[in-house]
């Protein structure tokens, strides 16, 4: 038998993603890092109806906080909100510091340092195409099941053990 | 499986298995630069390819599409017939490594006696022209613009229940090119991973799903359950004998997710699916009645069809029945080496966690599909003497997939199976994480209730 692994290169079953870590989504129910942008949904905290769209830009840290309706977030003055401080916070749980900040590229030993050094001021970025982003995440989970075999699945083994 | 069969199942090169797979990477290296700038040597590779074909049926055309292509005439007929021809080529190596397995177990097979219907779906256009696209450009010139380009178009596919198998492999392929963008700065590509996907997804659109040719009455007795999942999908497929019939059978049930659901929380997903569930978490044979069987060997479930039957030790049905057993047919499409996921039980082994030896012969247990939504772990393999798996072959190599085993933990004989969770956790460990992480189906189901229609 050949003891040795075979070449990453040469695998069907490559793992290519790494499995993202477990968090609670209650407080941010979504978080990616996509166009450019750090970006997610925050539940309000006093209001269950409402949610803020917060959004930090790769390279430039321009950032951007406000309600899915595209009204300003009240707790954006001159300074990151809570609800950016949360994203970054739960970001840095989901994907792990390094990748994070590899994406913004910046430097930072932690998610509050990773705010704290966001110093591209705010900048104009639509909410809306975030939160119809979160909208489209949430359509998967009312999707039907099927019992059809998806052969195809065989390329995508279940994504490792716990330890 | 005796020492002697995992002896005669690696004695000695299979005839054309290395040839075939050289021919496979240079086609794979011509994807990953781009067929609008081949080069004499990766233009060399393609013709190559199709030449492998020559004696077949389909060497004609894979010629004429292989010599259009290098000269930069790029169609999509032409790249679908370059797609058959690299699917045509693993096909006989998936044969050649199914023989030889087959053989060394002492299994008989089902000859295939279905037909694989041809679809063109217009839905599934844009999707193809989107697999055109990245053929064109090469993997290392995707971006993140060109990774996200068929998002909407995967969506409508999502959307159409009948489309659902090209829907999740393309959806699991545009998420693994988004977050690779771009590609051009990574330092190794999935070169035949991504190529395997991309002739899957041309050919899968073009091809309509099986017809159950029989419907079958009888004692389902699992022998495990294999767990596939990406972002945004998860499958359980249950390996099984159907009795009295002797047949090895297999069942899957998938659902759609996001990747903030994993670990045990899929088996949430699957909820609708209560009698399978329970079987799988208590260890219950199944009394089936009129379900339907691709000729594929794999049962449609149908939970009305299907009711809970007595305790069944999976591990008594694996000694005495699985050498008997007759394994099914696999359909024209879907030989590949990676879809090789045979039932074999292995008693009397040592391991050391990674690989078990068994009278003087090694065997490496995959360690990369061990679910994060079971209980089994690199530890517990270690301390197992008994396994039943799934044979697997990747990258010139075979490999144990363990769905179950029986292992000595302080000097307690436990039987430890993939599907224990499936009604939930019964480790307090994985309940105290999964408490941690609060119940994340809950919370976005919540969420989408309040804000999808709105
Ligand atoms: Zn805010």
């Amino acid at each position: 038998m050949n003891a040795e692994r075979p070449a990453w290169e040469q695998l069907s079953g490559a793992r290519v993603l790494s499995p993202v870590q477990p968090r609670k989504l209650a407080k941010v129910p979504f978080v990616e890092m996509a166009e450019g942008r750090l970006q997610g949904v925050v539940s309000s905290g006093s209001d269950i109806e409402r949610v803020y769209v917060s959004s930090i830009t790769a390279g430039t840290h321009g950032y951007n906080c406000s309600t899915n309706n595209n009204r300003p977030c009240g707790g954006l003055r001159g300074t990151p909100c809570k609800h950016l401080q949360s994203l970054v916070e739960e970001a840095v749980l989901q994907y792990g510091l390094e990748r994070v900040a590899r994406y913004l590229r910046a430097e930072g030993d932690s998610a509050a340092t990773l705010v704290r050094i966001l110093s591209g001021g705010h900048e104009s970025i639509p909410a809306a195409v975030v939160f119809s982003r979160f909208l489209r995440h949430l359509a998967y989970l009312e999707l039907p099941d099927t019992s059809e075999p998806v052969a195809e699945l065989h390329w995508f083994p279940s994504l490792g053990a716990v330890s | 499986m005796l020492g002697a069969q995992l002896a005669a199942l690696h004695d000695g090169a299979l005839p054309g298995v290395d040839e075939a797979l050289d021919l496979i990477a240079g086609f794979d290296d011509a994807l990953v630069s781009g067929f609008a700038r081949l080069g004499e040597e990766r233009a060399a590779a393609l013709v190559a390819l199709a030449g492998a074909l020559g004696g077949t049926p389909l060497g004609p055309s894979a010629a004429e599409a292989a010599g259009k292509v290098t000269v930069g005439s790029i169609t999509d007929e032409h790249l679908t017939t370059l797609a058959g021809a690299r699917t045509a080529l693993f096909g006989a190596v998936h044969d050649a490594l199914l023989a030889r397995l087959d053989d060394a177990l002492g299994r008989s097979r089902a000859d295939w006696e279905g037909t694989q219907p041809q679809s063109g779906d217009p839905l599934a256009g844009a999707c193809r022209s989107w697999l055109a696209e990245l053929a064109i450009t090469g993997w290392r010139g995707v971006d993140h613009g060109l990774a996200s380009s068929a998002d909407q178009a995967i969506q409508n596919l999502l959307a159409e229940p009948r489309l659902r198998r090209p829907a999740m492999l393309l959806d699991g392929l545009a998420a693994e090119l988004r977050a690779s963008s771009p590609v051009g700065a990574m330092e190794r590509l999935p070169a035949r991973r991504w190529a395997d996907l991309w002739a899957r997804g041309l050919l899968l659109t073009r091809t309509g799903g099986l017809e159950a040719t029989e419907l079958v009455s009888g004692r389902l007795l699992p022998l495990g359950v294999d767990v596939h999942e990406h972002g945004t999908a998860v499958q359980i497929q249950i390996h099984a004998i159907l009795e009295p019939h002797g047949r090895l059978v297999r069942t899957s049930v998938a659902a759609a997710k996001v990747d903030t659901i994993a670990g045990p929380f899929v088996w949430q997903l699957l909820s609708s699916y209560p009698v399978l569930l329970d079987a799988l978490a208590r260890r219950l044979s199944l009394e089936v009645t009129d379900m339907p069987l691709l000729p594929s060997g794999d049962l449609l479930w149908h939970e009305g069809r299907a009711s809970a039957g007595a305790y069944t030790d999976p591990f008594a049905t694996a000694r005495v029945q699985l050498t008997g057993a007759v394994s099914p047919a696999v359909p024209p499409l879907e030989r590949h080496p990676v879809r090789i996921a045979e039932p074999v039980f292995v008693e009397g082994y040592k391991s050391d966690g990674k690989t078990l030896q068994l009278d003087g012969s090694g065997l490496a247990f995959d360690l990369d599909r061990l679910p994060q939504s079971g209980p089994l772990t690199p530890q517990l393999l270690k301390a197992s003497t008994a396994c039943i798996g799934l044979m697997r072959w990747d990258g010139g190599q075979w490999r144990l997939q363990p769905l179950a085993v029986q292992a000595t933990v302080k000097k307690e004989r436990l039987a430890v199976h993939n599907g224990d969770w499936a009604l939930g956790p019964t480790d307090q460990k994985a309940r105290g994480s999964g408490a941690k992480a609060g119940d994340p189906v809950a919370v976005l189901k919540e969420r989408a209730g309040r804000l999808l229609r709105r």
